[in-house]
């Protein structure tokens, strides 16, 4: 067991996964040399050398359409997007190439490689370095879609990815980077499309995922303390493939259900789950289903709106003590 | 390289008899087959869409018979032709237009997604510039591998406008890649002029010094000219030594597709290219070289057998069964995205 920060776990992942196959190349702008601008990626070029961690220029497009041809053909690559936002600049591999090849060509084709992305808002970088755009990447059949919230789960989930033989996009947390956790020794690996109960509780289930797993345990502690609200915490961890069965599970138990989403609140992932539990768990509701998002803005930089946009531990608090009390 | 002329001198050049007997097969196969697609869709056998490479054949076939087995073609939404020259049964080109069970991908991709991997033909794609970046991907993985195959990819003069092409091409040349990009410049992009919308006379030529490469512009319908300059681009990949662009001059017969008839056009323009058409000229270059005229028959009459044994397959092929419709969403082989 050692203490491990978010970042670290990145590297520790592609490094665990690069040592045990050689076919595991990783590319993007700056991950190099240079660690990477999150330094997420320090030390990955000099132990693995330039021909396996090499420096693009920015041309999101060839980035992501150059993974595609080598996954199809025989390699296991990792690409940065250094932003999720910049997602937007390469959409069409991560729309209608990567996760269409499979299908159309009969299964003649796969393409196993992992989009690693860096997400997410809390660090005040403004409307276009600080959107959660899981949900973008979630609607998209043939894709697989995981946002981890803690070290050990990025290095699990990071294995789970690069060994899965499908296009896994990869939304690290900007604001978890210098987060740290407990972190066995050893090889770690993880399973895809598995949630994690993150904390036990009787009276309502809270879904939440990356940045905000640490605000909804934050803030079953404050209900439980302070409103006698025992609540439980379900980690999402992957938006596909959805681990409906734990969701469905927890929300038998407790009877009600909240979602806490950073994605913007027009068909954010806990809309899609929403939907799930109102049509397989109704019976086991006692309430409605309420979800507690960003609003539908963009993104402001001020740190004072930033903050009043973002869901946090006293937002959560003052939403489901009302629901439930009410 | 050469430029558009054609230095052949005699028939025992660097070409020789059987490898010009091949360039005419293909292309008169490609030709053939493309004629019966279009008459299947006017009989409403080919739904959805199609793009024919009629008049652009000698490109397809000089690359076709230039790449190896294992080298590897990527190929736009105009790919039957690309298809046909890698060695692809002709019933499962048509039965894939016709949607059929017999067809490459049982009907799941249609005309504009052609692949057959045994063949090397590592997809069709529709659109337009994406398949740049992933023929440079598949480069890589040669260079990275130490494998030998060159990866070429084939794309028309209006790709050229669109960021990936550019992108790609930087990305090749830094890194030395083994790939090959042929622009098919058949004057238009879908019913527009190509260079009334583009800085410069030659799309892909005139762009070459940006990605410090040689202006590559040749006659892409006379099939001795594509076949030495793809030998050479592919030659110069396979050693290591780098991309290449390589601009083909040519002109599609029939609209951009389905049932196009190209009105956009002006007055005699086809008739001008129906003169330089590559079957044309290539019938012509077996005469003069004295090729035994009998062995040039053969070839066109086992080409219409094999167009007509391929369509009466297709015609009695089923459609692919119904489990098909979620079948290999994920590696898999299935669509589950829940448990
Ligand atoms: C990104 C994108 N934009 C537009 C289209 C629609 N489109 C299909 S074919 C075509 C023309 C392409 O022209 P060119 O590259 O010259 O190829 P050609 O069809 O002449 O072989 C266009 C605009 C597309 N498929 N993809
Ligand atoms: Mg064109």
């Amino acid at each position: 067991m050692a203490e491990l920060s978010y970042r670290d776990a990145v590297i520790r992942g592609i490094s665990q996964e690069m040592r045990r196959d050689k076919n595991v190349v990783f590319l993007g702008e700056d991950i190099g040399a240079a660690g990477g601008v999150f330094k997420a990626t320090v030390g990955l070029f000099e132990e693995f050398g330039p021909l396996r961690v090499r420096d693009t220029p920015i041309s999101e497009q060839a980035i992501l359409g150059a993974a595609m041809g080598a996954a199809m053909t025989g390699l296991r690559p990792i690409a940065e997007i250094m932003f999720s936002d910049f997602i937007a600049v390469c959409f069409d591999y991560i729309a209608n190439e990567m996760p269409k090849i499979a299908y159309m060509t009969n299964g003649q084709v796969k393409c196993p490689l992992v989009i690693r992305t860096g997400n997410g808002a809390g660090v005040r970088f403004g409307a276009q370095h600080s959107q959660s755009v899981e949900n973008w990447t979630m609607m998209i059949p043939g894709l697989k879609v995981v946002a981890p919230s803690s070290p050990v789960d990025v290095i699990g989930l990071m294995a789970a990815a690069i060994r899965d033989n499908n296009p896994v996009i990869f939304h690290e947390h900007k604001a978890l980077y210098a987060t740290k956790g407990e972190v066995p020794d050893g090889e770690i690996i993880d399973t895809l499309g598995t949630a994690k109960i993150l904390r036990a509780g009787t009276d309502c289930t809270i879904l939440a995922l990356a940045l905000m797993v640490p605000r909804a345990l934050e803030a079953a502690e404050i209900l439980a303390r302070e409103h006698g609200i025992n609540a439980e915490v379900v980690d999402v961890r992957s938006l596909v493939p959805l681990d409906t069965q734990t969701i469905l599970g927890s929300v038998a138990k407790t009877g009600r259900l909240f979602t806490v989403e950073e994605n913007p609140r027009l068909l954010g992932w806990g809309a899609e789950i929403a939907s799930i539990v109102a049509d397989e768990g109704f019976w086991d509701l006692d309430g409605p289903i309420v979800r507690i998002t960003t609003p539908h803005i963009p993104l402001p930089a001020a740190d004072h709106l930033e903050d009043l946009a973002l869901p946090n531990a006293a937002r959560i608090v003052d939403k489901i003590r009302r629901v439930m009390n009410g | 390289m050469s430029l558009r002329s054609n230095p052949v001198a005699s028939l025992n050049d660097d070409i020789g008899p059987n490898i010009r007997l091949e360039l005419y097969r293909l292309q008169v196969e490609i030709r053939d087959c493309e004629k019966r697609a279009y008459d299947l869709f006017l009989q409403n056998m080919i739904k959805g869409t199609s793009h024919l490479s009629l008049g652009q054949e000698a490109i397809a076939a000089g690359f076709g018979v230039a790449m190896k087995k294992g080298d590897k073609s990527f190929c736009t939404y105009r790919g039957h032709a690309h298809t046909l020259a890698r060695g692809v049964p002709m019933e499962a080109m048509l039965g894939e237009l016709m949607l059929r069970d017999i067809g490459l991908m049982r009907g799941k991709g249609g005309s504009m997604h052609l692949t057959s991997v045994e063949h090397g033909v590592m997809g069709s794609y529709a659109i337009i510039g994406a398949h740049l970046p992933i023929a440079c991907g598949s480069a890589w993985r040669a260079q990275y591998l130490g494998e030998k195959d060159v990866s070429v990819c084939f794309f028309g003069d209006g790709t050229t406008n669109i960021g990936a092409f550019h992108e790609a091409l930087n990305f090749a040349v830094i890194w030395k890649l083994p790939v090959v990009f042929v622009c098919e410049n058949n004057l238009y992009m879908e019913y527009t002029l190509n260079a009334d919308v583009t800085a410069v006379p030659s799309p892909a030529g005139d762009r070459a010094s940006a990605y410090g490469l040689p202006k590559i512009v040749i006659d892409g319908n006379d099939a001795d000219v594509v076949y030495r300059t793809a030998m050479a681009a592919i030659e110069k990949a396979r050693n290591g030594e780098g991309p290449s662009l390589i601009e083909c001059l040519t002109y599609r017969h029939s609209g951009h597709s389905r049932a196009d008839p190209g009105k956009y056009r002006p007055p005699g323009e086809l008739e001008r290219w129906l003169e330089k058409d590559p079957l044309k000229i290539y019938k012509q270059r077996l005469a003069e070289f004295n090729v035994d005229a009998a062995q040039v028959a053969a070839i066109e009459v086992e080409s219409k057998r094999k167009v007509e044994v391929a369509t009466e397959l297709c015609k009695a092929s089923p459609s692919a069964p119904v489990e098909l419709l979620t079948a290999d969403v994920y590696a898999d082989g299935g669509w589950a995205w829940r448990n």
